[in-house]
């Protein structure tokens, strides 16, 4: 296996999430070749580095050569720097790129993330429409995560107990302070711990839906992805919710990096074209530090990237001047 | 009130108010103390020294009066008004929060002309020995002048930021010509400085070929105008290549009758636009968000983004109304919550989705162009629309 060699055409996508790092390779047919799913655990760098080790072991047996790389969620820029990214695109349109490949006449896209939650509108396989919350934690998987923790029960169990209970408790969904009391209140007075975790899943899906869904037309076929797809109690709890059939993909877990690599694949490039630093990068030392310029009252927190001791990248200001890609300072506008 | 030889003056940041002020004030004679550029520092003063409850546009005014004061300032001119929104409130509250910081200084609270022109003047009168009404009417109008013109060059910047073929050459361009505006002095010198700074402006390197976006900009007012409050927003679409425009402008906001020069469009007809969703006055500039977003529809822009404090009441309510007009006019609209964050990662995000959403319905790229499906064991067409975990594509 080597990213040079003229081996099966391949695309990298790499999803670099505030809870999850996600990494796939797929062939120049959109198929899956290997996926990874792990944790970032606050260290972005680490986690792609150890990602992408992970998957040169997952595909180990086949000569690939990578034609494309593209990068998404919140850590997109710094991951695109890492690893020489070809597109680096937003997650909404990522996610919604993965979705209409899945499910071709997919019409509306249900994401829920660790640290926020999307809904996604598609007609005709165009985006039309999206929300997206990243205020209410009583609306994404670090919620789900929290009580998984109090209560003990692994957070890949979660769904299995949701599914064993035939009345879900009624847990307050507006706001995680309220569900948690809701649930300890529940939990005292002897309901069982299927219930309020079935009844927490309903919570959760009626605080998405009240939360994005708001006038939005909301039709089949409906895809539901995310981490916190895996979790079986969401997704009955969504269809009972909205009363409709809903599709979890095999994939679910890892759009967000399907995405990316199909716009990575969309780009045509030719052999050699593209900016892929090779797998050789799990092997460098990069360093991240910042800075605060007293350049003016702004005071801007500037971020700096080296690798091996050398400026590989630095953003954050707001009027540019330290701004530095690939060693090199941006002069002319990127084409749009 | 201190005699008019000892006032040192400030008011808070809003845009390029400050340049209209720098020029009134230098023709009433009155010191006029600017406070530092808003920044972290400023939010923070005004976060530590403001009721958690407040809206953002609060905390950034308590903010620049602190570090103004710290600078010398010694009266503070803040702008009043009334109408279902907390607005109104703002000048009696921070005047309090400040005499209690132990603060000595003269408030001077502006209530708008139409509340009383006597009152209005009298303002004026107190920071001006011997200012006739004749006198203080004349320079209004050339201040306001010379006000207009600083807002059409930023409206120009706005619309030329998208074509432009080096990255920040726009706002280079923009700061001379600001520089240009701000040396006049006479009414035929503002004239000229105009028409001179504009074309400034405009010979701006620009690749006319370029498929630009229109996208207008609606909402709360302050955050429409203050910069720093919506993390240089306009810059940020700018620079994606998004034409922008936008509904509310420092010197439409403080005319008298709202005519609306800069925008373009007078109240009463944004009211009139306004009319089927929301037929009357919610405070804030609600009703103008319903009728700017129509107006914006209606001359075929590609989308709208609705900017709002946390809390914003008017706005939330407007919030609330724009899906039906987004139905009936079919136009995307973005609507963005400000609050004291300091990370712009989650704006830029939506904003970027937003723009691949506008490009996709324009059809100039197509969110996806499904690859061949695959002639294999694993293909999708055996299962049909199902699915699940059984599928790998």
């Amino acid at each position: 296996m080597a990213s040079t060699s003229s081996g099966t055409t391949a695309y990298l996508g790499i999803d670099v999430g505030s809870v999850s790092t996600n990494l796939v390779i797929l062939d120049e047919h959109a198929r899956v070749l290997g996926a990874i799913y792990r944790r970032t655990q606050g260290q972005p760098i680490k986690a792609v580095q150890e990602g992408l080790r992970e998957l040169t072991a997952v595909i180990a047996d086949q000569d690939v050569e990578i034609r494309g790389v593209g990068t998404t969620g919140s850590a997109r820029h710094l991951t695109g720097v890492i690893v020489g990214a070809d597109t680096v695109k937003n997650e909404i349109t990522a996610h919604a790129v993965a979705a209409s490949q899945v499910v071709p006449d997919v019409n509306t896209v249900l994401e829920i993330g660790g640290q926020d939650s999307k809904l996604i509108i598609l007609r005709d396989g165009v985006v039309t429409d999206f929300a997206m919350n990243s205020v209410c934690a009583a609306g994404t998987g670090s919620f789900l995560d929290h009580q998984s923790t109090r209560l003990g029960i692994p957070i890949e169990e979660f769904g299995d107990y949701a599914l064993r209970s035939d009345s879900p408790a009624h847990i307050a969904g507006r706001c995680s302070v309220f569900a948690e009391s809701d649930m300890i209140h529940k939990q005292q007075v002897g309901a069982r711990v299927e219930d309020i975790i079935y009844g927490l899943c309903h919570a959760l899906a009626r605080n998405y839906l009240n939360n994005l869904s708001k006038s939005k037309e909301l039709l089949e076929p409906m895809v539901f992805q995310g981490g916190v797809a895996a979790n079986a109690g969401m997704k009955r709890a969504f269809e009972t919710e909205l009363g409709v059939e809903v599709v979890v993909p095999a994939y679910h877990h890892v759009m967000g990096a399907i995405g990316s690599a199909i716009l990575a694949l969309e780009l045509e490039l030719a052999a050699g074209e593209t900016n892929f630093k090779g797998f050789e990068v799990t092997g460098l030392n990069y360093e991240t530090s910042t800075f605060v310029c007293d350049g003016c009252s702004n005071t801007c927190e500037v971020v700096r990237i080296k690798v091996e001791g050398k400026t590989l990248a630095r953003w954050g200001g707001r009027c540019g001047k330290w701004e530095l890609q690939d060693g090199a300072a941006r002069k002319t506008r990127a084409k749009v | 009130m201190r005699p008019p030889d000892q006032i040192k003056i400030t008011t808070p940041h809003m845009g390029n108010l400050h340049l209209l002020l720098d020029d009134l004030f230098g023709r009433l004679g009155v010191e006029y103390i600017k406070p530092p550029r808003s920044s972290t520092k400023t939010l923070q003063l005004g976060i530590k020294h403001s009721p958690e409850f407040a809206c953002l546009p609060l905390k950034i005014n308590m903010g620049n009066f602190i570090q103004a004061l710290d600078k010398g300032a010694n009266t503070i001119a803040m702008a009043g008004g009334h109408g279902p929104c907390r607005f109104g409130y703002y000048g009696i509250v921070e005047e309090r929060i400040l005499r209690d910081l132990g603060y000595e200084f003269d408030f001077l609270m502006l209530e708008p002309f139409s509340d009383g022109a006597w009152a209005f003047y009298k303002s004026f009168a107190s920071l001006s020995a011997g200012l006739s009404i004749r006198r203080l009417w004349k320079i209004l109008q050339v201040s306001f002048a010379k006000g207009r013109a600083f807002d059409r060059l930023r409206k120009r910047a706005l619309m030329v930021r998208a074509y432009e073929a080096n990255h920040g050459d726009t706002g280079r361009a923009l700061k001379e010509a600001e520089k240009i505006m701000a040396g006049a002095g006479t009414a035929p010198e503002i004239e000229a400085a105009a028409a001179a700074s504009l074309r400034l402006i405009d010979s701006v390197d620009q690749d006319r070929e370029r498929d630009v976006l229109k996208v207008g900009i609606v909402g709360e007012f302050y955050l429409l105008l203050e910069p720093f409050s919506n993390f240089d927003l306009e810059e940020i679409l700018g620079n994606m290549g998004v034409y922008l425009e936008r509904c509310v402008w420092v010197t439409d906001w403080i005319a008298p009758r709202r005519d609306n020069k800069i925008f373009g469009y007078p109240k009463q007809m944004i009211e009139e636009k306004a009319a089927p969703f929301l037929s009357h006055n919610v405070g804030g500039e609600g009703r103008e968000t319903i009728g700017s977003t129509v107006l914006f529809a209606e001359r075929g822009f590609d989308g709208v983004v609705q900017l709002l404090p946390f809390g914003c009441m008017p706005e939330n309510i407007a919030t609330s109304i724009l899906p039906k007009v987004q139905q009936k006019h079919d136009i995307p609209v973005l609507t963005l919550t400000f609050d004291e964050q300091t990370g712009r990662a989650g704006m830029v995000t939506r904003l970027e989705a937003f723009v691949d959403l506008l490009r996709a319905r324009r059809g100039g790229r197509r969110i996806i162009a499904a690859p061949e499906p695959a002639p294999d064991r694993n293909s999708c067409a055996a299962c049909e629309r199902k699915h699940v975990s059984s599928c790998r594509f």
